[in-house]
């Protein structure tokens, strides 16, 4: 046995070694060969989706000209700002109840809390229309007024799943965090309030923003949820996108899906940043 | 009265716990203040729909399609034994058991190999892993839509290799090619996460007292990664088999899974009670999968 191999025996050499390389760099293929296939063909002058024909930018334009489309991305940011928005404050809270609090009800509260995470999206997206049905009928029947799906049972859903995520996130930074610091600001007489926005908050940001970052991309991606809440006129792009689909492929899908993958990568490439400025000082 | 209101006369010895008791109570209430709008959102927009949704599995689908929340029966309940129904069951598990299999064959060696590189080359990996996950799933399914389609360019590929147009689009591999494209960065990430945190003084030990490398991860490696191995697993099982976008862009009409069956209950064919105790039943499937599997995966550990 060579003296290097003796050092790090769980790095395998040799023939294993060479043979995961090379398994790494196929996964590798899978993952990207075919997003990097549909971002070329989101260029090509042809109709047909397999033949090259040339270089175009006609399908970002016809994009670009699509009332359709940009009415279900303007529905898509609005829904995924709110929900977030929301969702990231109801969940801190939610987290630093269950984490820093002892109360009546707390477990039951807990188990609620994990529900939306392992309930299927289909489960939950027939529990959000029979509820708006029947929550809708029953404001009819209180107040005369008329209430149908749109834009607002959309971003009331997305909240509801968004919670329990950015829960989950914040309560494992929570968790992780050493109470000494909070402990030394209460001795030296901080107020509780002063104490949770000079110390306990910042320490928890890098929580805070990922589970942010969580409810932004699942509020963007849903389709399911969306598609049973959704009304007409307010689909959302993925609702609009997954429509389309199914009929088959065009080049304008091509390009809007591209324009999402391209927004996604930019979304991980700032969480990537962020995390990197926050680890540097 | 007023004697009865008046606070107790001061006592060294039980003044200070008094107070802390006190203190406690207050702290229970603050807890009680910031958990309770969160809970009351998710009790309103999940414990009530669900409520609404059992009410719903017990109801009468009238002649055109309205649901009669009158004469409640089980006959959705009594449906679930019907051939077609068990059909999609099954598919539906053999998809999602066949996806999950593949998916812990491919990232295993994958999940293995980063957790081994050196931490530079480790992080540039995980990014590449990161962002298909980030991604999203319905633009990345619909890649593969335009991959296999008959024109498209894996079936030009072939074709100039000689083998002849691949018509794979429709098929059941189609589907299972999108889920495990879907799903594979929930195997490896936390498999990652299970392997990195091994300590590999135990593998070094292993190796000093003669144990072969394959004995070695047999006896070490693969028992201590199991936590990855248990969370990967129902992190891509559960979501696959509730599948509904998969089977909608890749599949045909014999690949039809439970989760579009589900939505074809409440879109298309218009029977709400069905459609409600099918995806109550699927729920409570993947809810008891999910709790067997974490208790026999934690015995272990």
């Amino acid at each position: 046995m060579s003296a290097a191999e003796r050092m790090s025996p769980t790095r395998p050499g040799g023939v294993t070694r060479r043979l995961l390389t090379a398994h790494a760099w196929l996964v590798y293929l899978f993952f990207y060969a075919p997003i990097a296939v549909l971002i070329v063909l989101s260029f090509n002058q042809n109709r047909m989706v397999g033949i090259w024909q040339g270089f175009t930018l006609d399908w970002y334009a016809q994009m670009l000209d699509n009332t359709a489309v940009l009415r279900a991305i303007r529905n898509s940011l609005m829904v995924a700002a709110i929900s977030t928005v929301v969702a990231t404050v109801l969940g801190t809270a939610a987290a630093l109840s269950l984490e820093r609090y002892r109360f009546r009800g707390r477990s039951a509260f807990d188990s609620v809390l994990y529900l939306p995470v392992i309930v299927p999206d289909v489960t939950m997206a027939v529990m959000m229309l029979l509820f708006f049905v029947r929550a809708a009928d029953a404001l009819f029947v209180a107040s005369g007024a008329r209430v149908g799906l749109g834009i607002s049972t959309i971003a009331i859903s997305h909240i509801a799943f968004n919670i329990s995520y950015v829960a989950i996130i914040v309560r494992a930074r929570l968790a992780g965090m050493d109470p000494v610091l909070e402990e030394a600001a209460a001795d030296l007489y901080a107020g509780r309030w002063q104490t949770f926005r000079r110390v306990t908050l910042p320490q928890l940001m890098p929580g805070v923003l990922g589970g942010a970052l969580l409810a932004l991309t699942l509020s963007l991606d849903d389709v399911v949820i969306t598609s049973f809440v959704s009304g007409p006129g307010s689909t959302t792009l993925p609702v609009y996108v997954f429509g389309l689909v199914r009929r088959g492929v065009t080049p304008l899908i091509n390009a809007v899906s591209t324009v999402m993958l391209v927004a996604s990568m930019v979304l991980v490439a700032a969480s990537l940043l962020l995390q990197r400025r926050r680890a540097e000082p | 009265m007023a004697q009865v209101l008046a606070p107790p006369p001061p006592d060294e010895t039980t003044a200070s716990p008094g107070a802390e008791a006190g203190a406690e109570r207050a702290r229970s209430r603050l807890g009680v203040l910031i958990g309770l709008p969160p809970a009351l959102y998710l009790v309103l927009l999940f414990v009530v729909p669900l409520v609404i949704v059992l009410v719903y599995s017990f109801a009468t689908r009238g002649p055109t399609g309205q649901t009669i929340l009158a004469d409640w029966n089980v006959d959705a309940y009594a449906r679930l034994a019907n051939p077609l129904v068990r059909e999609i069951a099954f598919r539906s598990l053999g998809y999602a058991a066949l996806t999950t299999a593949i998916c812990l064959l491919v990232s295993y060696p994958f999940a293995y190999f980063i957790a081994t590189r050196p931490a530079a080359v480790r992080n540039l990996m995980l990014v590449g892993v990161m962002i298909p996950f980030w991604s999203n799933y319905l633009v990345r399914t619909y890649a593969w839509r335009v991959l296999l389609s008959s024109s498209g360019p894996l079936s030009q590929l072939t074709e100039l290799l000689g083998f002849g147009q691949t018509r794979l689009l429709f098929t059941s591999t189609a589907v299972v090619i999108g889920l495990v494209y879907g799903y594979l960065p929930f195997m490896v990430l936390p498999l990652y996460a299970a392997i990195e945190r091994i300590d590999h003084a135990l593998v070094e030990a292993a190796r000093d007292l003669y144990a072969s490398g394959a004995r070695a991860f047999w006896k070490v490696t693969w028992p201590l990664s199991r936590p990855g191995v248990v969370a990967g697993s129902i992190l891509v099982f559960i979501p696959t088999l509730g599948e509904y976008v998969t089977p909608a862009i890749l599949g045909g009409s014999k690949t039809t899974m439970l989760g579009s069956y589900i939505v074809n209950q409440f879109l298309s064919a218009r029977d709400w009670p069905f459609g409600s105790a099918l995806s109550l039943v699927v729920m409570a499937v993947m809810l008891i999968a999910t709790v067997v599997y974490f208790r026999t995966g934690g015995r272990t550990l």
